[in-house]
């Protein structure tokens, strides 16, 4: 039975990742799991210099999901070359850093940084605020991810994942906008903006008013952009938004996702990734698929 | 030392006052590891409530290798623990944070609303002299009386029905209350105020804070605090409660 993968030449033992925030750099997490058991490590957004992030509370729970504003708190890349990629370097599985900044030159720092790393991947959130483009993010205007994925791939070492974000009214056209700026891979969705009011204190329970929404309440708006992207692009996909159970990737894989990624359900259950890997070989077992690429974008 | 997840049983479960509950837990080699001001997350069993409720140790009994806690019920969350009766599972994880660091030295445990249960314990533990003061909205003071086998016990209420009308700056004053170390715990007002009268006074204060939690081991980054220097991990003026506290000296975070 074969559970490997491949995007942009990188080879993944198996299609599951985590989602980017949700799992640190692993750290934390592999007092639970056996991160060798992953296809990657997906590293919280680093920037080019350490980001205070969000006042509290960053968090608050909704009907099967939760929002976030934490604001992208980061060390900083200095912190993160030195102390970070030489823990995961321990591991037998990919390294995917996810890369955040304000301006394109931020961007930029970071993936020169990490040139001469020995990380596999890079993954650039471009759902951040463009400050110099008066605050809209990068992802939500398609000029803009083509440019900033045309910068970024011009300096980078690695193959590219553009994230997209899904608060945009036609994903198609920020998938075909990545691929047109040479993206070697695409990641979606990242949260979805929403908000939520404590009715007795009569104030928004982010201190940020609004904060990005995840868990499994995403998923069906996750698996719909999924395949709308996958089939507007020849590049690989990598699907998440809302992922608990192995039930749940097979889900993405079918719609079109090579690879996929559990974030908010590492916080319900710190075992899931592995679950959920372990999960996909009995559904191939009793399915009786011998290679999981052959899942891929099956249902059309 | 390393936090473990289990589905554990429930032991017991009793009402202790309007909204405040108490639950033991047969928890077996998690009881041996756990310290006073560590807590554990509490996991629903209703898969639409996705993360974890940070509640504090309130007793450790290793002998019958079990620990309570003792909780306020706040939510849809915190109320399906408190219907859970003898016999029934629950999942959680622990110990979790570093705990009070306990000192050889004349106390002062001072507490306020859901935030005394994690004194029960700390008092039991500490072999010294100490005095306990409480904080309480009325005269449900839920705890005193067991943490009177451990200590003086010195009690506020706001409406002035039990011990000093006020709160427990107030009754510190009005009792004279005299020590070389406190260990506080409550709502962050009371925090502050706590530990502006250390500064003042001039003696070591240690603080316990809560925050909305999602990981609880230090992984998301949401419950942080403001801390004087800049942190070693976090390399920015930000600590983790859940891993770096939730009890840190005064001194180190900024309320």
């Amino acid at each position: 039975m074969n559970t490997k993968v491949t995007i942009a030449g990188v080879e993944f033992k198996n299609p599951v990742m985590e989602g980017s925030g949700t799992f640190g750099s692993g750290e934390e997490y592999s007092a639970f799991v056996d991160l060798n058991k992953l296809g990657a490590v997906v590293t919280k957004g680093v920037a080019n210099v350490p980001w205070p992030g969000n006042p509290t509370p960053r968090i608050a729970e909704t009907y099967s999901g939760m929002l976030n504003a934490i604001g992208l708190q980061n060390p900083g890349i200095d912190v993160f070359i030195q102390r970070d990629i030489p823990f995961l370097k321990q591991f037998d599985t990919r390294i995917v850093v996810n890369v955040c900044g304000k301006t394109t030159e931020d961007y930029l720092e970071v993936v020169e940084r990490l040139a001469d790393t020995p990380v596999d991947m890079l993954e650039i959130n471009i759902s951040c605020p463009n400050v110099k483009e008066g605050g809209i993010a990068f992802g939500q205007d398609p000029k803009a991810v083509e440019a900033i994925t045309k910068a970024v791939k011009s300096k980078a070492k690695q193959p590219v994942v553009m994230k997209l974000s899904p608060n945009v009214t036609d994903i198609k056209v920020m998938a075909k906008a990545a691929q047109a700026g040479g993206a070697d891979a695409i990641s979606l969705i990242n949260t979805i903006t929403g908000m939520k009011i404590d009715i007795e204190r009569q104030c928004f329970a982010l201190a940020n008013k609004t904060g990005g929404l995840s868990g499994p309440a995403i998923k069906p708006v996750a698996v719909r952009m999924v395949y709308e992207a996958a089939h507007a692009v020849d590049i690989p996909v990598i699907g998440m938004g809302g992922i608990r159970t192995a039930d749940d990737a097979i889900e993405f894989i079918l719609a079109g996702a090579t690879a996929v990624a559990v974030g908010t359900a590492n916080f319900m259950n710190p075992y899931t990734t592995v679950e959920v890997a372990d999960g996909i070989e009995a559904y191939m077992r009793r399915h009786g698929v011998e290679d999981i690429n052959d899942l891929i974008g099956l249902v059309k | 030392m390393s936090a473990k997840m289990m589905t554990v049983s429930v032991n017991s479960q009793k009402k202790l006052a309007d909204g405040v509950y108490s639950m033991w837990l047969s928890v077996g080699t998690m009881a041996d590891e756990a310290r006073p001001g560590q807590f554990i997350s509490v996991y629903s069993s209703d898969s639409s409530r996705l993360l974890p409720r940070p509640i504090s140790i309130c007793e450790v009994d290793t002998e019958f290798r079990a620990l309570r806690i003792v909780y306020r019920v706040v939510g849809e969350g915190t109320k399906e623990f408190s219907k859970l009766r003898a016999g029934q599972k629950v999942r959680i994880m622990g110990p979790l944070g570093n705990g009070f660091y306990m000192k050889d030295k004349k106390a002062v445990l001072v507490a306020g609303g859901i935030g005394i249960p994690p004194m029960l314990e700390l008092a039991k533990q500490l072999d010294c002299e100490k005095t306990i003061v409480v904080g309480y909205r009325d005269s449900e003071t839920f705890l005193s009386g067991e943490l009177e086998q451990y200590g003086d016990v010195v009690i506020a209420t706001e409406d002035g029905s039990v011990g000093t009308a006020g709160n427990v700056l107030d009754a510190i004053r009005e009792n004279n209350v005299e020590g070389d170390v406190i260990y506080s715990c409550g709502p962050t007002p009371m925090l502050k105020a706590i530990k502006a009268y250390a500064e003042e006074k001039g003696i070591e204060c240690q603080v316990s804070l809560e925050e909305k939690m999602a990981c609880g081991i230090g992984a998301c980054l949401a419950c942080v605090c403001k801390s004087k220097e800049k942190d070693a991990h976090t390399n920015v003026h930000n600590k983790r409660i859940c891993k770096d506290g939730p009890v840190f000296y005064a001194e180190e975070v900024e309320l």
